[in-house]
C-alpha cells in the first residue's frame, strides 16, 4: 500500500530516520512524506516514537545532546540541518502545543506576535540600541486579527488569554503558527485532548482551512474517528518502527486500530485458567470519581472478582491510574466503593489500608520507598503503622522488633529473590527492578486481600521486568490474592491478566479478555465501539 | 589513593574535616603558647555539656522533616520562664533546677505546639519562617519581661518597670549540675551531673527513635509522600518533632544557665538557635538527617573550637577580638555551607 507516486513534490521528507538513546533504539527507520496542503495523520501508541521524530523535526536540544540522529530531513526536496527549534521556526515548520505554551497575562495578540513584534524606531531606541523600539501595537492587532480570521474564531485580538476558555487556547496558538509568513509545515500534538467535541470540530474546520491554503499539516492523535473525518493519509508507528502509511480512503478504523496495538510481545505465561463469571465480586466501584490531575476518573463503574487478575489499561492521562490512587484514598474522589460486601470510607488511606487494600505506586521512587532507608524498614514500616505489627512492647510504648523485622524481611528477599547485599543496604542504591520487589514486599507485609499495583514495570529493564510479572502471577496463584494491576504497556496486561479493563477518557470503554483481536484493544483504547462482528478470534 | 581521599572526605564530611583540622591546629599551638592544658580540657568539657542538650533538640526537629530548627529560642524562651518562676517560687540548689525545668517543659509542649501548627502552614520554607518566629518570639517576649509580673528582687529591677537583662543564678541554682559527682583527674575538672544529664538526654531521643512513634516520625519526615500513602499522620508526626525540639530546647537552657551562672533575657538568647545549628552541621548531619552521633560529635568540634580559640588568638593578636570574630564566621559559614547542600528541606512534599 502507501500508494505514491515519485514523481509528486513533497513539502517535507524525512527518510529513514533513526534515533538512538544511551544504547536503545527509540526510531527504526521511520519514514514520513507530507505532500503540501495534505493533512497526515501520525497515529500511534505511547512510546511509539511520535514524540521523538517530532523532536527531531525541531531540532529539540533533546535530540542533539544526546548524540543526534540518523537520516535525512529534506524541505521542499532540500536536505536541510535543523539545530535548534529556532531553525525550524526560521524554515517555516510551526507546532500547536499539547500543553499551551501562552503567557495568560498578556492579550490574544501580544501571544500570537510574541517575540517577532513589529517594531517603531524612536529616539531613545536610535541612542540606545534596538532593544529600546516602541512595539507598533496597530499593525500587530492587524496582524492578529488577519490570523484569527483565517482560522475563523471570532475572538477579540486585545482580551487577556488568562479570561479565556481553555478551548480557545488552542486556537491562539494556532494563530501564532499562521502568522508567521511562509508557515510550510504545521505540526498538530494531540490538539484535541482538552477541546469539547464542538471546539474539536472547529479545529478539525480549521484544519483543512489552513490545508487548503498549501500548509502541509500533521495530526498526532490516537483519537480513530478524527483520523477517519478529516486526515488525508495516515502513517502509523508501533515500538518505535514504521508500520505502514495509508491512505484514508483503502483503509478503515478496525485496521487501523489494529496495526498500532499490534502484538509485540509473546505472551509471556497464558493465562490457563479463565476467570470463572460466577466468581464472587470482593471489589464494586460505582459511580466513582476520582480528582487526580492528569489522570481523571469520570464516574466509573468498575468490578473486581475474587482471586482474579484485572488490569487496567489504556492510553495515558486517560484516567487508568487515577483508580488505584482513588481507591486507596491518595487523591480527592468521590461515589462509592463497596469492599467485601462494606462501603469503603472514601479519601481516607487508613481506612483503606486496615480494611485489606495494599498499593504499590506507580511512583516508586517519589511514593514507594523511603530512598535514604533499608530495605527492612521499607518493608516493616507501613505494617508496624497500620497492623502494629514487629513491634514489642514496653509498658504502654511501642518500639520496634528489630528481630522480627529482620527476619521478615530476610524471607521477603528470599521469596522475591530481592539481588542486595542484605536487609540494611539503602533502597537508594539498588536497581529499578529490586525496588519494585522492595515496594511489593512492603504490600505483602499487610497481608492484603487486595493488591494494587501500578505501572510496575515502568523503568526496568526487559529482564527484572518479567521476574515482577512473574512474582504477581505466582502471588495471585500459590495465595490466591486478587491483583489489579495497572500498567500502560498492554502487551504486558495480556501477558498476565484474566480480564483487562481498558480505560478512556476516565470512564472503563470496555473489558475483553487478553486473547482479544487487537484491533479491539485500539478501538476501546481511542473511545470508539466496538463492532458487533468484531468477536474473540 | 586520589579515589581514597576522595571517599574519605565523602564520608566524613569536608566541613567536619576542616573544622578537626583547625581544632587541633589551636590545641597544638596553645603548648608553646604557655596555655594550662588541663584548664583548656575542663573548660572544653563544660561547654560541650553547657551547649550539648540544645544541640540535641535539633534532631527531631530534623527527623520530623522541618529542617533545621532555627527557631529554637522558642523552646529557650519556655526554658527561661520555667527558669524565672522557680526563683520567684523562692526555690533553691537541686530542687530549684529541677521545678524550674519542669515547669518549663509544659510552657514548651504549649509552644512547641503552637509553632508546629504554624509550620505545618509553611512546607517547604520551614527554616526560613523559623528563623523569623524565633526572632519575633524573641521581641515579643522583651515586651513581656517589661510586663510580667514577677515579685522577686532577684529578678526586678530594683528601681523602674521590668525585669533584668541578667539575673544571677548565685544563691539559687548556679553550677548545681556542674558540681553534682563532679571530680578531678590530673588538674581536669569533669562536671559529671551535666555530663550525665547530656547523655541521658541522648539515650532518651535514641530510644523515641526506635519507638513505633520516632520510626513514623522519621518516615514521615525523609518522604511525605510515602507517609500520606502508609496512612502515617504527617501533620500530627511533625507537630510531635517540633514540640520535642522545643521542650529540649527548654530543658537546654537551663542546662546551659545553671552552668553559665546566669540567666540571660531579651536579646541574648537570639542567636543561640545558629549556634547549635552550626553545631550539630560540623557533626555531620544535614537539614534532612541527623544522628545521636552528630550531635556528640559536632558539639565537641564546635565548642572546643571556640573554647581553644580564644585564649590562643588572644594570645598571639592581643587586645583583638578577633576569636568573636572567628566564632561568627565559623557559625554562619557552616550554615551556609549546609543550606548550599540542602535539597530543599520539606519541600519534596
Amino acid at each position: 500500500m502507501g500508494g505514491y507516486s515519485l514523481n509528486e513534490e513533497y513539502v517535507l521528507r524525512m527518510e529513514n530516520i533513526r534515533k538512538e538513546y544511551f544504547g536503545n533504539l527509540v526510531l527504526k527507520g521511520i519514514n514520513l512524506k507530507i505532500k503540501p496542503g495534505e493533512i497526515h495523520a501520525l497515529l500511534g501508541e505511547n512510546g511509539a516514537g511520535k514524540s521523538t521524530l517530532m523532536n527531531i523535526l525541531f531540532g529539540m536540544p533533546v535530540i542533539h545532546s544526546t548524540g543526534g540522529f540518523q537520516g535525512e530531513v529534506l524541505l521542499n526536496e532540500e536536505v536541510i540541518n535543523i539545530k535548534s527549534p529556532k531553525d525550524a521556526m526560521e524554515l517555516g515548520i510551526g507546532m500547536v502545543h499539547q500543553e499551551f505554551m501562552l503567557i495568560p497575562g498578556f492579550t490574544v495578540s501580544e501571544n500570537i506576535k510574541i517575540n517577532r513584534e513589529i517594531t517603531n524606531s524612536t529616539i531613545i531606541s536610535k541612542v540606545f540600541g534596538k532593544n529600546l523600539k516602541k512595539l507598533d501595537f496597530k499593525t500587530m492587532n492587524k496582524d492578529a486579527r488577519k490570523a484569527l480570521d483565517t482560522i475563523g474564531i471570532g475572538i477579540d485580538e486585545l482580551t487577556y488569554v488568562s479570561s479565556l476558555p481553555v478551548g480557545y487556547m488552542q486556537f491562539v496558538e494556532i494563530a501564532r503558527e499562521i502568522d508567521k509568513s511562509s508557515m510550510k509545515v504545521l505540526v498538530f500534538d494531540e490538539p484535541t485532548a482538552v477541546l469539547t467535541e464542538s471546539e474539536a470540530e472547529t479545529l478539525m474546520n480549521t484544519m483543512k482551512v489552513l490545508a487548503n491554503k498549501g500548509i502541509g499539516i500533521i495530526f498526532i492523535t490516537h483519537r480513530l474517528d478524527e483520523v477517519m473525518l478529516v486526515a488525508d493519509n495516515i502513517t502509523i508507528l508501533r515500538d518505535g518502527e514504521y508500520v505502514n502509511t495509508l491512505k484514508k480512503s483503502e483503509t478503515n478504523v478496525i485496521e487501523l486500530a489494529e496495526l498500532m496495538v499490534g502484538r509485540k510481545l509473546e505472551i509471556i505465561q497464558k493465562t490457563d485458567d479463565d476467570i470463572e463469571e460466577h466468581r464472587e465480586k470482593i471489589l464494586e466501584i460505582q459511580n466513582f470519581n476520582v480528582d487526580m490531575p492528569g489522570e481523571r476518573i469520570k464516574g466509573i463503574n468498575l468490578d473486581v472478582l475474587k482471586g482474579e487478575i484485572l488490569g487496567l489499561g489504556g492510553l495515558a492521562g486517560q484516567g487508568k491510574i487515577g483508580i488505584a490512587n482513588g481507591v486507596m484514598g491518595l487523591y480527592p474522589s468521590d461515589g462509592e466503593v463497596i469492599f467485601q460486601g462494606n462501603a469503603l470510607k472514601l479519601n481516607n488511606p487508613k481506612e483503606a489500608l486496615e480494611s485489606g487494600l495494599a498499593f504499590v505506586s506507580e511512583d516508586r521512587r517519589g511514593v514507594g520507598l523511603l530512598l535514604d532507608s533499608s530495605i527492612e524498614l521499607n518493608i516493616a514500616v507501613t505494617a508496624m503503622e497500620v497492623k502494629n505489627k514487629f513491634l514489642k512492647y514496653f509498658g504502654f510504648i511501642k518500639f520496634e522488633d528489630s528481630k522480627e523485622i529482620r527476619a521478615y524481611a530476610e524471607k521477603m528477599i528470599k521469596a522475591l529473590d530481592i539481588r542486595c547485599t542484605g536487609p540494611t543496604q539503602t533502597t537508594k542504591s539498588l536497581s529499578g527492578g529490586n525496588q519494585q520487589k522492595v515496594c511489593i514486599a512492603r504490600a505483602l507485609a499487610l497481608s492484603p486481600s487486595i493488591l494494587f499495583v501500578s505501572e510496575p514495570t515502568r523503568g526496568i529493564d526487559i529482564g527484572a521486568k518479567k521476574l515482577v510479572l512473574d512474582t504477581l502471577v505466582n502471588l495471585n496463584r500459590e495465595t490466591g490474592m486478587t491483583i489489579v494491576i495497572t500498567s500502560s504497556e498492554l502487551a504486558e496486561l495480556r501477558s498476565i491478566c484474566h480480564r483487562i479493563a481498558i480505560i478512556t477518557e476516565g470512564k472503563v470503554a470496555g473489558i475483553l479478555k487478553p486473547q482479544d483481536k487487537d484491533a479491539n484493544f485500539g478501538l476501546l483504547m481511542s473511545g470508539l465501539e466496538i463492532p458487533r462482528e468484531q468477536g474473540v478470534d | 589513593m586520589k579515589e581514597k581521599i576522595k571517599t574519605f572526605i565523602g564520608k566524613v564530611g569536608l566541613p567536619r574535616i576542616i573544622i578537626a583540622v583547625f581544632f587541633i591546629l589551636l590545641c597544638v599551638l596553645a603548648i608553646p603558647l604557655n596555655l594550662s592544658v588541663p584548664m583548656l580540657v575542663s573548660d572544653i568539657l563544660v561547654r560541650f555539656g553547657m551547649n550539648g542538650i540544645l544541640v540535641l533538640a535539633m534532631v527531631p526537629a530534623i527527623l520530623c522533616g522541618i529542617g533545621l530548627n532555627f527557631g529554637l529560642p522558642i523552646g529557650i524562651l519556655a526554658g527561661i520562664l520555667g527558669g524565672l518562676i522557680s526563683i520567684e517560687l523562692n526555690l533553691s540548689g537541686g530542687l530549684g533546677f529541677f521545678v524550674g525545668t519542669l515547669i518549663g517543659i509544659p510552657i514548651a509542649i504549649l509552644f512547641g505546639y503552637l509553632y508546629g501548627q504554624l509550620l505545618n502552614k509553611v512546607k517547604g520554607s520551614e527554616m526560613m519562617i523559623a528563623t523569623y518566629a524565633g526572632f519575633s518570639a524573641i521581641s515579643l517576649m522583651c515586651i513581656g519581661w517589661l510586663l510580667l509580673p514577677f515579685k522577686s528582687s532577684e529578678i526586678r529591677w530594683p528601681i523602674g518597670q521590668g525585669l533584668r537583662t541578667t539575673i544571677t543564678l548565685e544563691g539559687r541554682f548556679a553550677k548545681i549540675l556542674d558540681n553534682f559527682w563532679a571530680f578531678n583527674i590530673g588538674g581536669v575538672r569533669i562536671p559529671t551531673g551535666m555530663l550525665l544529664l547530656f547523655f541521658i538526654g541522648c539515650v532518651i531521643v535514641w530510644l523515641f527513635s526506635k519507638s513505633k512513634t520516632g520510626i513514623m516520625m522519621a518516615a514521615e519526615g525523609s518522604n511525605p509522600k510515602f507517609a500520606i500513602a502508609s496512612s502515617i499522620p504527617v501533620d500530627r508526626m511533625r507537630i510531635i518533632g517540633t514540640i520535642l525540639s522545643t521542650v529540649l530546647g527548654s530543658i537546654g537552657i537551663m542546662v546551659y544557665s545553671q552552668s553559665y551562672g546566669f540567666i540571660q533575657l531579651y536579646q541574648a538568647p537570639m542567636m543561640m538557635g545558629f549556634a547549635a545549628v552550626a553545631a550539630i552541621l560540623i557533626g555531620g548531619a544535614s537539614t534532612t538527617k541527623a544522628k545521636i552521633s552528630h550531635v556528640i560529635i559536632g558539639t565537641f568540634l564546635f565548642q572546643g573550637l571556640l573554647t581553644v580559640g580564644l585564649p590562643v588568638i588572644n594570645q598571639m593578636i592581643k587586645e583583638s577580638n578577633l576569636s568573636e570574630v572567628i566564632r561568627i564566621i565559623v557559625s554562619n559559614g557552616i550554615i551556609i555551607y549546609a543550606l548550599t547542600k540542602a535539597k530543599g528541606g520539606a519541600a519534596h512534599e
